[in-house]
């Protein structure tokens, strides 16, 4: 046992002399779940939340037009410029300097007002209740009216959509609004009551619930912290294979792995000292980003991380995902000959694995042999149980097969580097 | 003290063989020189008898323990001091002399003891807590030296200890030696300075492409093959041919 401490305190040791080394294990993570979370934070926000510059040319300078702009700036979602020629609108969305100009047609109003009318009368004439009129067949052949919407060229489909949805939806108000009042108008022709025959009151509504929800009470809306912070941590847990392989591959290269074979102490005992320090490390770097998505988050405008009081579980999950992101490093690290294999390999294997395992991208939203591909990555494993204790409040039984296959990918991996190293030296 | 026999080393991929039907007989107290040019073998021999590397064919023992049967064991009786450093540059003496005692199985108190009366045998008292990397070459090879001896080895084997190094270390690792041998450790010793190897060895073996061209006692074998020295002994059972290339 004397050998394991001794072995893990010269890597205590090795770790604390090189000072950029730690910088990088510890500070890098932190500044990168910032970023990214600064980044992500307006895609976890809904399109009420932003405020996206909006140019608006209004040609038609009626009523409809009116209640667009109303619309528009009641949602909040936009901040509103006029202009008042459509090219120009063009050449300015173009050139980045607004994400999107709505045009709104000439005369817009007028016809869409005599249409509605003329519609509304056709129906009433159905029922008996007024004389058809040639104006009212002449208006139903009539072209309908465009709105334009311009896009910058780099805004998304996901934008787009949400955009084009958003202001359907307020043409369409607007228009079963103007419908309504129609009827109203003709129904009520000639009385001076101020009742409206129909309401304009939705009858149907939705409300949005989050399954589980999260651990703030009564705050059930998924954000930022909560998918970028075990996210992020998961990624960085996986880049400590980087170091862990180098620092392996010098060792063979210094000569002080080859007195080590010599000596009557087993490979497993060299692993095993190495990863008592890494998973330390590993357990100190999800700490740390665990209390920046805390306390530091809210002071820079991001939503604070909620944890509730499941500090154990998560700490379990960490230490499960740093296991086998120690595994894989010491199985790097006794393959790779020089560093140039061990550090780019490993840097590059993560990001593959980040990627996969939905780090980036949800995995629902990968094509499907990705999606099974996803399934094959630990950062999938890793981040399917940090997302159960973060998102749905999961219990460990729940955990249990994440968990179990992040510690035995932790054993095969190093299995694997055990029998290759006894093979190495029998060749 | 050590014996082998037959013990052969073809490395995967590679056309001929490193080490071939070697036997050799190392008696305890012995200081045994192992000679030969750049890749004769020398270190691939050494390598094994180490445990590093796992032998072809053939078979060897050390103090009666066969690695194939108990290798821990074996491994307690053998010290390895290796060509390069083989130190943490960014530990201190006395953190790297720690951290190999440990391993070799020696702990604690006596640990601590050992290295601190080693340090001061070898001149390194006031460098102990100082790093590795701002040792000079005499220095690193000093320490070199007190890692591969600190669980007290029944075998020690030294990869050119001296290679590299001013005069003044060469002399305190010789002395080192030395001291140890007639405190009785039995030693196996490679070299390329044939004057030190002939003044230290009671039996030198020269090796040659992988086969052991000659065993004895150095005057013996000076004698015998009528030469004046062991440089020149060495030239007639090697040639001169390049042999760096293997």
């Amino acid at each position: 046992m004397h050998k394991l401490w001794a072995a893990a305190r010269k890597e205590a040791q090795l770790l604390r002399r090189d000072l950029g080394g730690l910088a990088i294990l510890f500070v890098m993570p932190l500044v990168l779940v910032i970023t990214i979370t600064l980044i992500q934070d307006s895609s976890f926000k809904s399109i009420s939340q932003l405020e996206i510059p909006i140019l608006i040319v209004d040609l038609d300078k009626g009523p409809i037009a009116q209640q667009v702009l109303d619309g528009l700036n009641t949602s909040e979602a936009f901040v509103i410029s006029e202009e008042t020629s459509e090219e120009v609108a063009a050449t300015l969305v173009r050139q980045g300097d607004y994400k999107m100009a709505l045009v709104i047609p000439e005369a817009l109003s007028e016809e869409l007002e005599e249409k509605v009318t003329a519609q509304v009368a056709t129906t009433l004439a159905s029922f008996g209740l007024e004389e058809p009129t040639d104006s009212i067949n002449d208006f139903q052949d009539s072209a309908s009216k465009e709105i334009k919407l311009y896009f910058d060229p780099v805004t998304q489909q996901a934008f787009k959509s949400s955009v084009k949805n958003g202001i359907d939806k307020l043409i369409a108000q607007v228009e079963s609004k103007m419908i309504y009042q129609a009827f109203d108008n003709e129904l009520n022709e000639g009385e001076t009551s101020q009742e409206q025959s129909f309401s304009e009151t939705p009858f149907i509504t939705y409300r949005e619930i989050t399954a589980g929800g999260t651990f703030a009470a009564g705050d059930h809306t998924l954000n930022s912290a909560q998918h970028n912070v075990p996210a992020w941590a998961l990624f960085a847990i996986f880049f400590i294979i980087v170091p862990l392989s180098v620092n392996m591959v010098k060792e063979k290269n210094q000569g002080t792995f080859d007195r080590l074979q010599a000596a009557p102490v087993s490979y497993a005992t060299l692993l095993g000292g190495k990863a008592m320090v890494y998973i330390l490390v590993c357990l100190i770097q999800f700490l740390l980003m665990v209390l920046i998505g805390r306390f530091v988050f809210p002071s820079i405008g991001l939503p604070q991380l909620e944890i509730g009081d499941r500090w154990f579980v998560l700490f379990f999950v960490a230490l499960c995902a740093g296991l086998a992101a120690i595994g894989l490093g010491l199985l790097l690290g006794t393959l790779a000959k020089t560093q140039e294999q061990a550090a780019p390999f490993g840097a590059t294997f993560v990001v593959i694995l980040a990627a996969l395992g939905g780090v980036w991208v949800p995995v629902f939203v990968m094509p499907p042999f990705m999606q099974a591909l996803s399934k094959l990555s630990p950062m999938n494993w890793g981040l399917n149980a940090f997302y159960e204790v973060f998102l749905r409040q999961a219990e460990w039984q729940q955990l249990l097969p994440d968990l179990g296959l992040l510690i035995g990918f932790f054993l095969l991996t190093t299995g694997i580097a055990i029998l290759y190293h006894r093979k190495q030296q029998r060749i | 003290m050590i014996r082998a026999e037959g013990l052969s080393k073809r490395y995967a991929g590679a056309d001929r063989f490193s080490v071939q039907l070697v036997d050799i007989t190392v008696k305890p107290k012995e200081i045994f020189g192992l000679l030969g040019p750049n890749g004769a073998g020398k270190t691939t021999l050494i390598s094994m008898l180490c445990t590093q590397l796992t032998p072809t064919s053939g078979w060897f023992e050390i103090a009666g323990e066969r690695p194939s049967r108990s290798l821990r064991d074996l491994q307690q009786h053998i010290g390895m001091v290796p060509q390069e450093y083989s130190l943490y540059p960014s530990l201190t003496a006395r953190e790297n002399l720690l951290f190999f005692g440990s391993m070799n199985g020696v702990s604690g108190a006596v640990l601590r003891d050992r290295i601190t009366s080693e340090l001061e045998s070898l001149g390194l008292t006031p460098f102990a807590d100082k790093r590795i990397q701002t040792f000079s070459g005499g220095m690193k090879r000093r320490v070199n030296l007190i890692a591969g001896i600190l669980h007290r080895p029944n075998v020690l084997f030294l990869d050119e200890p001296t290679v590299g190094v001013d005069v003044q270390s060469k002399q305190v690792i010789l002395e080192k030696i030395r001291s140890l041998n007639a405190a009785g450790t039995t030693l196996v010793y490679t070299s390329h300075h044939l004057n030190e190897a002939e003044d230290l060895c009671s039996t030198i073996a020269i090796m040659d492409q992988g086969r052991m061209v000659c065993v004895g006692k150095p005057k013996q074998l000076i004698e015998k093959a009528k030469v004046a020295n062991l440089e020149a002994l060495f030239l007639l059972k090697t040639g001169k041919a390049l042999r760096d290339y293997a």
